[in-house]
C-alpha cells in the first residue's frame, strides 16, 4: 500500500469534524474530495497520522446564490461548479471549473479543498482572487471570514489555524459590464499548469475600469500583476494597451525553472496567456459570448 | 509503525453486495484488485496521471487509485467486469472490438469506463467532446485515433 498508516475518523457534521481535528492535533488532516491530498499521501509527501473524513456529511454539496455573489460549500465539486448557474453567469468560473485536470478529478475534487490546499499551481486561487472572494473558517470558538487575498500566505500555507476548517468560499459577483477569462498552459490535462492567467475587468464607455490580473503557477502564491492592471486602467483596450499590460505581467511573474519549463519559458507563457485573457475578458465585458480553452502542449 | 484499527466497508460492486474489514489506507483500486480479485481495473502509474484505474462510483467516473476505498462506502461501484450483461458485451466494449480501439490493452478498461461515463452524460458527443472526455486517460501505445473512433461508434449504437 502506498500511503503510511493513519487512523480514520468519519465526521457526521462539520462541527464534529472541527471537534475531531481539535482533539487529534496538528497531525490530523481533513479529507473532502481527496484529489490533492491522496496523491501527496501516495508519494508520502504528506503522511498525516489521522484523517477526518467529511465526505459523508450531508448538505455540504451546495452552490448558493447570495446577495454578493455565490457561496460554495465544502463538498461542491469542480464538475458541479462547471454545470452551475454560477458558472453560467460568471464565465471565468466556467473557464476554470471546466479546465481543471480531467473528468475523473473534476468529479471528486472540490473548490473549497483547492483553496484550503493553496497549491501554488492550483487553478482556483488566481480566478477567485481576480473576482474577489472571501473564505469562511470555522473553529471551535466560532466562525471568521477573511478575504482570499489575506488567506493564502505562502505555498501550501494559509491563515487557517490548527483545528479550523474552511466551511465556505464566497465569490463576489462582478460589476455590470464586467468580463473575465482564465487561461492556463498545461503539458497535458491531468497535470498542473505550467502558467496561467486570470483577468477580470469592467468596461465603462469602452474604457477599462478596475482590471484585476492574477497569475498562477509562477510564484509561491498567485501573483497579483498590479502594473499590468495599471496599464489598462482608464484606457481603451486596444493592441497597444494589451501589449503594455502583457509586458508588465511578464515582469511581475516570478517563476522557477522545473520540469514544466524554464523560468524564461514560463515568463513568455505569461505574456501570451495574459494577452489572450485580456482580449477574451474585454469581449465578454462588451457582451459577446467568447469560448476560451486552455492550451495543451 | 503500529497497524491502524481496521474499519468496516460495505458497498455494491457490479451489482453484488460487498462487506469487508479494511485498513483505512487501502485505495479503492487495491480493494477491487486484491480483496475482490477484480483485476480488470489496472494500475498504470503512481501519480493519478494515467486513468487505467478508472471506475464509476455512483455513476461518477473516478481514478480508483486516487480514492480511498472508504470513500466508496455505501456506494455503487461499476468496474469493467460489470459492463457485459448475460454474456453480451456492452456497446462500448463491442465498439472497441469492432474498431480496433486497443493495441496492448493496458489502458483499455479505464478508457472504456471513461467512455461509459461520457456517453451517460452526453449521448451524442462531438469529436472534441470525446477528446475532452478521455483527457484523463493515457494510452502509452498512442493508439488514440481508433479509441476515439470506437467511442464515436459506441455513441451511434446508443452505447450506454
Amino acid at each position: 500500500m502506498y500511503p503510511r498508516t493513519f487512523a480514520y475518523h468519519r465526521a457526521a457534521s462539520l462541527s464534529e469534524a472541527v471537534r475531531m481535528l481539535g482533539q487529534l492535533g496538528p497531525e490530523a488532516r481533513l479529507l473532502a474530495g481527496g484529489q490533492s491530498l491522496i496523491p501527496l499521501m501516495k508519494l508520502r509527501l504528506a503522511s498525516p497520522a489521522a484523517l477526518v473524513d467529511i465526505g459523508h456529511v450531508p448538505n455540504l454539496n451546495y452552490i448558493n446564490k447570495t446577495n454578493g455573489g455565490f457561496a460554495f460549500g465544502p463538498l461542491s465539486r469542480h464538475a458541479e461548479v462547471e454545470r452551475s448557474p454560477a458558472a453560467a453567469q460568471i464565465p471565468i468560473l466556467h473557464d476554470c471549473a471546466a479546465g481543471i485536470a480531467d473528468v475523473q478529478v473534476r468529479n471528486w475534487g472540490t473548490l473549497v479543498g483547492s483553496i484550503a490546499e493553496a497549491d501554488p499551481t492550483g487553478d482556483w486561487a488566481p480566478v477567485l482572487l481576480a473576482l474577489g472572494a472571501d473564505v469562511v473558517c470555522q473553529g471551535e470558538s466560532g466562525e471568521r471570514t477573511l478575504p482570499l487575498a489575506e488567506f493564502i500566505t505562502d505555498a501550501f500555507t494559509t491563515r487557517l489555524l490548527p483545528g479550523e476548517i474552511v466551511r465556505e468560499v464566497r465569490a463576489h459577483r462582478p460589476a455590470k459590464n464586467s468580463g473575465g477569462a482564465y487561461i492556463a498552459f498545461k503539458r497535458c490535462a491531468p497535470v498542473y499548469a505550467s502558467a496561467s492567467a486570470a483577468v477580470q475587468l469592467t468596461l465603462e464607455d469602452r474604457v477599462c475600469r478596475n482590471p484585476r490580473i492574477f497569475l498562477g503557477a509562477v510564484g509561491l502564491t498567485p501573483v497579483h500583476a498590479r502594473e499590468a492592471g495599471r496599464a489598462l486602467e482608464g484606457r481603451a483596450i486596444d493592441e497597444k494597451t494589451i501589449a503594455a499590460a502583457a509586458d508588465a505581467a511578464r515582469a511581475a511573474a516570478d517563476p522557477q525553472s522545473d520540469q514544466r519549463g524554464s523560468a524564461e519559458y514560463k515568463r513568455e507563457l505569461v505574456r501570451g496567456l495574459v494577452t489572450e485573457a485580456i482580449r477574451a475578458a474585454a469581449r465578454r465585458a462588451a457582451g459577446q459570448p467568447v469560448e476560451v480553452a486552455h492550451h495543451y502542449a | 509503525m503500529p497497524e491502524a484499527a481496521k474499519i468496516a466497508l460495505s458497498c455494491r460492486v457490479n451489482g453484488r453486495d460487498v462487506q469487508a474489514e479494511i485498513e483505512p489506507r487501502t485505495l479503492l483500486v487495491e480493494f477491487l484488485r486484491d480483496e475482490l480479485d477484480l483485476t480488470g481495473t489496472h494500475i498504470g502509474c503512481d501519480t493519478s496521471f494515467c486513468g487505467a484505474c478508472t471506475v464509476l462510483v455512483n455513476g461518477r467516473s473516478a481514478k480508483s487509485c486516487t480514492l480511498f476505498a472508504f470513500q466508496a462506502g455505501g456506494a455503487e461501484v461499476l468496474t469493467v467486469e460489470g459492463l457485459a450483461r448475460d454474456g453480451q458485451l456492452h456497446p462500448v466494449q463491442q465498439a472497441f472490438v469492432d474498431h480496433h480501439g486497443l493495441q496492448c490493452g493496458y489502458c483499455t478498461p479505464g478508457m472504456m469506463m471513461s467512455a461509459v461515463h461520457l456517453l451517460a452524460e452526453n449521448p451524442d458527443p462531438s469529436e472534441h467532446d470525446i477528446r475532452k472526455g478521455l483527457a484523463g486517460n493515457c494510452c502509452r501505445c498512442t493508439g488514440y485515433q481508433n479509441i476515439f473512433k470506437s467511442v464515436a461508434a459506441a455513441a451511434k449504437m446508443g452505447g450506454r
